[in-house]
C-alpha cells in the first residue's frame, strides 16, 4: 500500500476492530549491540569534532541496518505501529552533539527506515500492513520551568524556538514516509503545545489529514507531569489538536500508571493509548519485570475496555510486545465515549466550566 | 443569591487598569509583591485569574511575559486557569506562548472585520485557548440589545462555520455600560445587556457569557455600599439570564437578600430600568446607606456575662453562633497558643456536646448546630495557628466520607460527617458522585483511618461493592464503612464484605457512626471488634445463602399465567382532558408546603414518630419542635424570596400492555411506540390464591381492542436546593445546609402529590369530584398508583431514560440522570401514572434468571448488564452457572 492517504484509512479503520499495538523500546534494542564510538561514528562522521556515542538517532544515519532489524523485530512480534528512531532528532537536542544540521535528515532517513521495514514485511506477508509513527520526543529543555532554582522567571527555550524545531521535525518525518505523528514523552505540557502548533501548521501547509498521536509522562506517584499538570489538566491543555489518541508512557510501570490510565479512559473523547516502562528500574537501573508479568497487567485494562493502543516504554523488548499483542488480541477496544461539549480550561489543575 | 453559586469569578486584582496597586507595583518591578497579589485572588477564591499589563507606562509583552513565566512556578497559583487580557494581539500571542494550561483569551472583536478576526481566532484554536469576543464591530460596540445579539451571533458563525473553532470555547462579552448616569439614553443599559444574555444562550448553542461587572454602577464612584448593592442585583438577574463570568472582585458581594429592602428595591429600579425616577430615586437614599455596615447587634444576654470559657461552652451546647468569634478572640488572647484555644475550651465544650448527644439528652438537629459553632470558632483561628505554625492538632482519627459514583444524594453523609467532627474526627468530604479511584487515591494520599461510603438509589449498592473490590485490589489496609437508604447490614455482609479482606461495617444511622469509628481506632478494642463484625457478617451470609436455596419461585410461565386478572370488556376507559405534556414553570411554593409531609422531614433527623404527636414527645419533642420552627423560619424565607423554582412536567399518553410490557404511543404523529419494560413476581403462590403482579397488568391489553392511557412524571425543587446549600456550606452552616435539602425533599414530594392530585382532577380528570384532606392525601386513599422507577414495583432504574425521553424531561424541567439513574438536582421525584381502581403498589420481590434473561433480550441490554442493574432483586448468584 504505497499511498498515505490509504494508509491513514486503514489504520483508522484497524482502530476500529482492535487494541492497536505500538512497538517497544529503541533504546534497550540498541544497547544490546554495545555499541562503540566509532559504530556510532561510521565513516561519515569519523572525524567530528566531540564524541556522538550514546547519539542514538545518529545510528539512522550511520547503522541504517541495525535500526531496520529492530524494527523487524517489533513487526515479527505485532507491532501495528513502528515508532521511528527520532526521539532526540531535533535542532534542540541534536546541539548537544553540535549535530542540529541534521535534524531534518536524520527524521527523513529515520522515517525512510521504518517504511522499508514496514514494506518489506508487507511485501513478504501480503494484505498484512504495518505503519511509521513519526516520533517527537520532548527535546531536553523545558519551556514551563526554569532551570535556574534562583530565578524561576528565567526560561531556556521559547515556544517559537520549539516550534521551528518541531516544524523541521515533523516536516523530515513526513517526507520519510511517516503514517502518523506522534508527540511523546511530554513532561512539560508547553513543549508539547509547541510541537502541536508547529504539527498542524505543517499540515494546513501540505493539506494533509495525519493521524496525531499525544503521550504525556506521569513523573511519579504525585499523579503529576514533570510541569505539575494532573491528568486530566494535561488532557484539557491538548485536547484542542483534537488527537487521535492521548495516553501516557514512560516513568512508570504497568501497575502505577493504572489509575491516570483509568482517569484518561473516563475523560477522553478520543482514543487512549498507553506504553508503560517494564516496572520500574532495579537498584541497577535495568528494567526486568517480564513479558508475561506486564502482559497480564495491561491485559486488564484490555479486559475492562478503558484502552485503545497498548505498547512499551523502557526496558520493553520484542518478547514484551508480542506477549502483550497475543494477551488483547481478542479484546475490543475502548469505544469513544460521547461527552456532551463545554468548556473545560486548565492550570496545573483542570477547570470544568459547566 | 441562588444562582450566584453557579458563576464563575475571575481574579480583578492582577490588572493594572483596574488595580492601581498592582499597577505600581509593576512600574516599579517590585514582582515578588505582585505575584502575592495574585496569590491572594486564588486563595480568596478566583476561579480564574485575569492578567492585563495594558499601560503607556509599560511594556505589556515584557511584563506579561515576565508575570505569567514567574506564577508558572508558583503550584498554589499556576493550578488555576491564566486569561490573558490585552487589548493588542501581539501582547495577547506572548501570553500564550507562556501557558501550559488551557487559559482563555480576552479579548477579540470584529472591529476591524472579518478578516483580522478570523486570523485571530485561527491562531487561538492553535494555541488551545478559549476565547472572549466582544460585542464590537466596524460600526463600533453595541448598546442595544439588537446590535448585541446581531454582532454576537455574526462572530459565532464565523467562529464556528468558518474557523472550526469550538462553540464551547466561545465567551461572548456583550457590554455592560454605566446606568444612572442621568443621561436617559443609558437608562436601559443593564436591561439590553440581560436581555442579549438571554438570546445568546437561547440560539447561541455552548457559547459563554462574561462582563466586566464593575462597569454598570460607575457613576456610584466613592459609594462602595451602594455600588456593591448594583453589582448584586444586576448579577442576581444577570446571572438568570446566563451570565456564566464575570470579572468581580467576590469577596465584596453583597448577598442579594441582605441588601437593605429599601436600596435593593430602589437599586432594582435602576438596573431593571422600571421607572423613569428610578436614579433620582436612588440618589436620594444612596447617602444614607454610604458607610454603612451590617445588621445592629443584640442585647446582651444573661449568659454573656460568664467567663468567656463558659460562654464558649454555652455556645457550643446551644448552638448559638452570634458570638463566637469576639469569644473565640478573647480566648485566643489569654492562650499561649491559638491551637490550645481548640484543644481547651472548644474541645472541652464538644465534649460535653458528644457526651449529652450520647446519654441521648441532645439529638441529631442540635449537633449540628453545635457543630456549625464549633466550624465557625476553628475557621476563626486557622489563621493565626497557620502563622504561628506550631504542631497538628490531635484527632481521634481522620475518616473519608463519599456518595459513591453515580449517586447525588448527601444528606446523611453530611450528618454523619458534622457529627464525627463533633466527637474530634477529623472528617475529609469528598462530596457527591465521587468515582473509585479518587477515592482511593486520596485515602492513600491523605493517609486516612477509614473510609466512609453513602449512597441512596440502589445502583450504588453495586457500585460499593466495586469500591470494597477496588480498595482489595489496591491493597488498602483500613477499614469500610457503609451507609445511606438502601444499604443493610445483609448487603454489607453477603455482597460488599467478601471483596474487602478489612473491615467492613455498616453504620445504621448517624447516631452510631461515633461508636463504629471509635472503636475502629482504638488501639485496644480495634482487634477485637473488627473480628466480631467480621464473624457477625460470615455467620449472616451463610445464612442468607442457605435461606436463598429454600425459596420457591415461579418459572417466568408460571407467573405470567397468574397474572392480575381484570375485566377489561367491563371497564370504562377514562379519556384524558388533557393528553401530551404539560409543564409547569415556577410552581407556587406556598400551594406545596400545604402539602407536606412531615414524617420523613423528622426521620432525616434520626426523630422517629408520627407527626404532629412528635412535637409533644417526652423526649424528643423539645428538639423536635425547635427543628421544626427553625424549618418553619426558614420556609417563610423560601416562599418569600422565592428560593426555588420547582417544574413539573407530565404527560399522559395513548398505551396498550403486550405481555408485560407496556407499548406507548408518544404523540399522535408518531408512529413509532416507545415501550415500556415491567418486571413480575415470581414468588410462589400457593394455589395461584394471589396474583403474581406486574404494573403492565394495570394496562388493557392490546387484544382487549381498547386504548388505554399511561402517564409519567417529573417533579424538582430545582437547582436552587443544592446551590444554596453549598453556599451554606462554604459558610460553615451545616446545619442550614441540611435542613434546606431536607426541606427541598419535602418540596419536591409535596409536588408529586399535588401533580398526581392534578392529574386525577383535571389533566386525566378521572376524579373530578375528589375531595381529600392532606392526611388522606398522604395516606394514599384515591384511585390510581404514581410508582417510581427504582422503587419497590419497578425497582430497574434504566426505565427512567424512557420515561425522560417520553417527557423531554432535561429540557422541560432541567432534570438530568446520572450514569446510574439518580436524578441530579437531587430533590426530585419522578414516575408513572396508573389510573386503574384496581390498581396496587407492590414489591416485585427476587427474579430469576428466566425473566432476567427475557427482560435482558426485550431492554436490549447483556446479561450482565441486566444483571448488574437488577441485582438487588436477583434470586441468584450470577457469578455461578445456571
Amino acid at each position: 500500500m504505497n499511498d498515505r492517504k490509504e494508509r491513514v484509512a486503514l489504520l483508522r479503520k484497524r482502530a476500529e476492530e482492535k487494541i492497536l499495538i505500538l512497538d517497544g523500546a529503541m533504546g534497550t534494542m540498541i544497547q544490546k549491540h554495545k555499541l562503540t564510538e566509532e559504530d556510532y561514528r561510521g565513516e561519515r562522521f569519523a572525524d567530528w569534532k566531540q564524541d556522538v556515542k550514546g547519539n542514538n538517532d545518529l545510528l539512522s544515519l550511520t547503522r541504517p541496518d541495525i535500526i531496520k532489524d529492530i524494527h523487524l523485530q517489533y513487526i515479527a512480534a505485532g507491532a501495528d505501529l513502528q515508532g521511528t528512531n527520532t526521539f532526540s532528532a531535533t535542532t534542540i537536542a541534536q546541539a548537544d552533539y553540535g549535530m542540529e544540521h541534521l535534524a531534518y535528515e536524520i527524521n527523513f532517513e529515520s522515517a525512510k527506515i521504518a517504511r522499508q521495514a514496514c514494506d518489506e514485511w508487507e511485501a513478504a506477508h501480503p494484505g498484512d500492513v504495518r505503519f511509521v509513527n513519526g516520533a517527537i520526543g520532548p527535546t531536553n529543555r523545558t519551556a514551563s520551568i526554569s532551570p535556574d532554582v534562583n530565578n524561576p522567571g528565567f526560561r531556556a527555550i521559547t515556544f517559537d524556538q520549539l516550534k521551528d524545531a518541531y516544524k523541521e521535525a515533523a516536516k523530515g518525518l513526513l517526507d520519510g514516509g511517516a503514517d502518523a505523528l506522534l508527540v511523546e514523552t511530554i513532561f512539560d505540557t508547553l513543549n508539547a503545545k509547541a510541537a502541536l502548533y508547529a504539527i498542524d501548521e505543517v499540515l494546513e501547509e501540505r493539506g494533509e489529514d495525519v493521524p496525531v498521536l499525544i503521550s504525556g509522562t506521569i513523573t511519579d506517584a504525585s499523579g503529576r507531569t514533570l510541569s505539575g499538570q494532573t491528568t486530566e489538566a494535561f488532557y484539557n491543555s491538548v485536547r484542542h489538536a483534537k488527537p487521535f489518541s492521548i495516553g501516557l508512557n514512560c516513568a512508570l510501570g504497568a501497575a502505577q500508571l493504572r489509575p491516570y490510565v483509568q482517569e484518561l479512559s473516563r475523560i477522553a473523547e478520543c482514543r487512549v493509548s498507553v506504553y508503560p516502562n517494564a516496572g520500574l528500574p532495579n537498584e541497577f537501573g535495568e528494567y526486568d519485570q517480564t513479558d508475561a508479568e506486564m502482559a497480564a497487567l495491561v491485559k486488564e485494562w484490555a479486559e475492562t475496555g478503558m484502552v485503545n493502543l497498548l505498547g512499551g516504554c523502557c526496558g520493553t523488548t520484542p518478547p514484551h510486545i508480542k506477549a502483550i499483542a497475543d494477551a488483547v488480541a481478542n479484546a475490543k477496544p475502548r469505544t469513544l465515549p460521547k461527552i456532551e461539549p463545554r468548556m473545560r480550561l486548565s492550570g496545573l489543575e483542570p477547570f470544568d466550566a459547566a | 443569591m441562588t444562582d450566584i453559586s453557579r458563576f464563575i469569578n475571575i481574579g480583578e486584582r492582577t490588572n493594572v487598569a483596574g488595580s492601581i496597586k498592582f499597577k505600581k507595583l509593576i512600574v516599579d518591578e517590585d514582582y515578588d509583591a505582585a505575584v502575592e497579589i495574585a496569590r491572594q485572588q486564588v486563595e480568596n477564591g478566583a476561579q480564574i485569574i485575569d492578567i492585563n499589563m495594558d499601560d503607556a507606562m509599560l511594556d505589556a509583552e515584557t511584563a506579561m511575559v515576565k508575570f505569567i513565566n514567574l506564577i508558572a512556578a508558583e503550584p498554589d497559583i499556576a493550578r488555576v486557569p491564566i486569561m490573558v487580557d490585552s487589548s493588542k494581539w501581539n501582547v495577547i500571542e506572548a501570553g500564550l506562548k507562556c501557558l501550559q494550561g488551557k487559559g482563555i483569551v480576552n479579548s477579540i472583536s470584529l472591529k476591524e472585520g472579518d478578516e483580522p478576526f478570523i486570523a485571530q481566532a485561527k491562531k487561538l484554536r492553535r494555541y488551545g485557548a478559549a476565547v472572549v469576543v466582544m460585542a464590537f464591530d466596524e460600526k463600533g460596540q453595541a448598546d442595544t440589545v439588537d446590535r448585541k445579539f446581531e454582532i454576537c451571533k455574526r462572530s459565532y458563525d464565523v467562529l464556528v462555520q468558518k474557523v472550526g473553532f469550538p462553540p464551547e470555547d466561545i465567551i461572548f462579552d456583550p457590554n455592560i455600560f454605566a446606568v444612572a448616569t442621568g443621561i436617559e439614553e443609558h437608562d436601559n443599559y443593564a436591561v439590553d445587556f440581560i436581555e442579549a444574555c438571554k438570546l445568546i444562550k437561547a440560539n447561541l448553542p455552548y457559547a459563554k457569557i462574561s462582563g466586566g461587572v464593575s462597569n454598570v454602577s460607575f457613576s456610584f464612584r466613592g459609594n462602595n455600599p451602594v455600588r456593591e448593592a448594583m453589582h448584586s442585583v444586576f448579577l442576581y438577574h444577570a446571572v438568570k439570564a446566563g451570565l456564566d463570568m464575570g470579572i468581580v472582585n467576590a469577596g465584596q458581594l453583597v448577598v442579594y437578600e441582605e441588601i437593605p429592602a429599601e436600596l435593593r428595591e430602589r437599586v432594582e429600579d435602576v438596573i431593571l430600568n422600571r421607572r423613569s425616577d428610578a436614579t433620582d430615586r436612588l440618589l436620594e437614599v444612596a447617602e444614607k446607606y454610604k458607610g454603612t455596615g451590617g445588621p445592629e447587634k443584640k442585647i446582651d444576654l444573661e449568659w454573656r456575662k460568664k467567663p468567656v470559657n463558659e460562654r464558649l461552652a454555652h455556645a457550643l451546647v446551644n448552638g448559638i453562633a452570634e458570638f463566637v468569634e469576639e469569644d473565640t478572640e478573647e480566648a485566643r488572647q489569654q492562650a499561649d497558643k491559638p491551637l490550645h484555644v481548640i484543644e481547651g475550651p472548644l474541645m472541652d465544650g464538644m465534649n460535653i456536646v458528644g457526651d449529652l448527644f450520647g446519654a441521648g439528652k441532645m439529638f441529631l438537629p442540635q449537633v449540628v448546630k453545635s457543630a456549625r459553632v464549633m466550624k465557625k470558632a476553628v475557621a476563626y483561628l486557622i489563621p493565626f495557628i497557620e502563622e504561628e505554625k506550631d504542631g497538628v492538632r490531635e484527632t481521634n482519627g481522620k475518616i473519608l466520607l463519599a456518595t459513591v459514583k453515580g449517586d447525588v444524594h448527601d444528606i446523611g453523609k453530611n450528618i454523619v460527617g458534622v457529627v464525627l467532627q463533633c466527637n474530634n474526627f477529623e472528617v475529609l468530604d469528598l462530596g457527591v458522585m465521587v468515582p473509585t479511584q479518587k477515592i482511593i487515591e486520596t485515602a492513600k494520599a491523605e493517609n486516612v483511618d477509614m473510609i466512609g461510603l453513602s449512597g441512596l438509589i440502589t445502583p450504588s449498592l453495586e457500585e460499593m461493592t466495586y469500591v470494597a473490590a477496588e480498595m482489595e485490589r489496591e491493597g488498602l489496609d483500613i477499614p469500610l464503612l457503609i451507609g445511606g437508604a438502601t444499604t443493610s447490614k445483609v448487603h454489607t455482609a453477603v455482597k460488599i464484605a467478601p471483596n474487602y479482606n478489612r473491615s467492613v461495617v455498616y453504620v445504621i444511622d448517624a447516631s452510631r457512626a461515633v461508636g463504629v469509628a471509635s472503636q475502629l481506632v482504638s488501639e485496644t478494642h480495634r482487634e477485637r471488634f473488627a473480628a466480631e463484625i467480621r464473624n457477625e457478617y460470615i455467620a449472616m451470609a451463610e445464612k442468607h445463602a442457605a435461606q436463598q436455596l429454600q425459596k420457591k419461585r415461579f418459572a417466568l410461565a408460571d407467573a405470567r399465567a397468574n397474572k392480575v386478572q381484570l375485566d377489561w370488556d367491563a371497564y370504562d376507559v377514562p379519556v384524558p382532558a388533557k393528553p401530551g405534556i404539560t409543564v409547569f414553570e415556577e410552581f407556587d411554593l406556598e400551594e406545596l408546603v400545604a402539602r407536606f409531609d412531615w414524617k420523613p422531614f423528622f426521620e432525616t433527623w434520626e426523630l422517629h414518630g408520627r407527626f404532629p404527636d412528635i412535637l409533644k414527645d417526652e423526649k424528643v419533642g423539645e428538639t423536635a419542635r425547635s427543628l421544626y420552627e427553625d424549618a418553619q423560619a426558614m420556609l417563610k424565607r423560601i416562599v418569600a424570596e422565592k428560593w426555588f423554582k420547582p417544574r413539573a412536567v407530565v404527560g399522559i399518553w395513548p398505551a396498550n400492555s403486550v405481555g408485560d410490557d407496556i407499548e406507548v404511543t408518544p404523540a399522535p404523529d408518531q408512529n413509532e411506540p416507545v415501550m415500556l419494560r415491567t418486571l413480575r413476581q415470581q414468588m410462589y403462590r400457593e394455589n395461584n390464591k394471589r396474583p403474581n403482579r406486574a404494573l403492565a397488568d394495570y394496562i388493557a391489553p392490546k387484544e382487549s381492542g381498547k386504548t388505554d392511557y399511561i402517564g409519567g412524571f417529573v417533579v424538582t425543587a430545582g437547582p436552587q436546593v443544592e446551590e444554596i446549600a453549598s453556599k451554606l456550606e462554604a459558610e460553615h452552616d451545616d446545619y442550614n445546609a441540611i435542613l434546606v435539602k431536607a426541606l427541598g425533599d419535602r418540596f419536591a414530594e409535596a409536588f408529586a402529590e399535588r401533580m398526581h392530585e392534578k392529574v386525577r382532577k383535571e389533566l386525566w380528570a378521572y376524579a373530578k369530584d375528589e375531595s381529600l384532606g392532606n392526611d388522606e392525601l398522604i395516606a394514599e386513599g384515591y384511585r390510581g398508583i404514581r410508582p417510581a422507577p427504582g422503587y419497590p414495583a419497578c425497582p430497574e432504574h434504566t426505565e427512567k431514560r424512557t420515561l425522560w425521553s417520553l417527557l423531554d424531561a432535561e429540557k422541560n424541567v432541567g432534570v438530568s440522570l446520572t450514569e446510574s439513574c439518580a436524578m441530579t438536582p437531587a430533590s426530585s421525584v419522578s414516575g408513572f401514572y396508573f389510573a386503574h381502581p384496581e390498581a396496587k403498589y407492590f414489591g416485585l420481590g427476587k427474579i430469576e434468571r428466566d425473566q432476567v434473561e427475557s427482560y435482558a433480550e426485550r431492554k436490549g441490554m447483556t446479561m450482565a448488564e441486566a444483571e448488574r442493574w437488577l441485582a438487588p432483586n436477583l434470586n441468584y448468584d450470577p457469578r455461578q452457572a445456571s
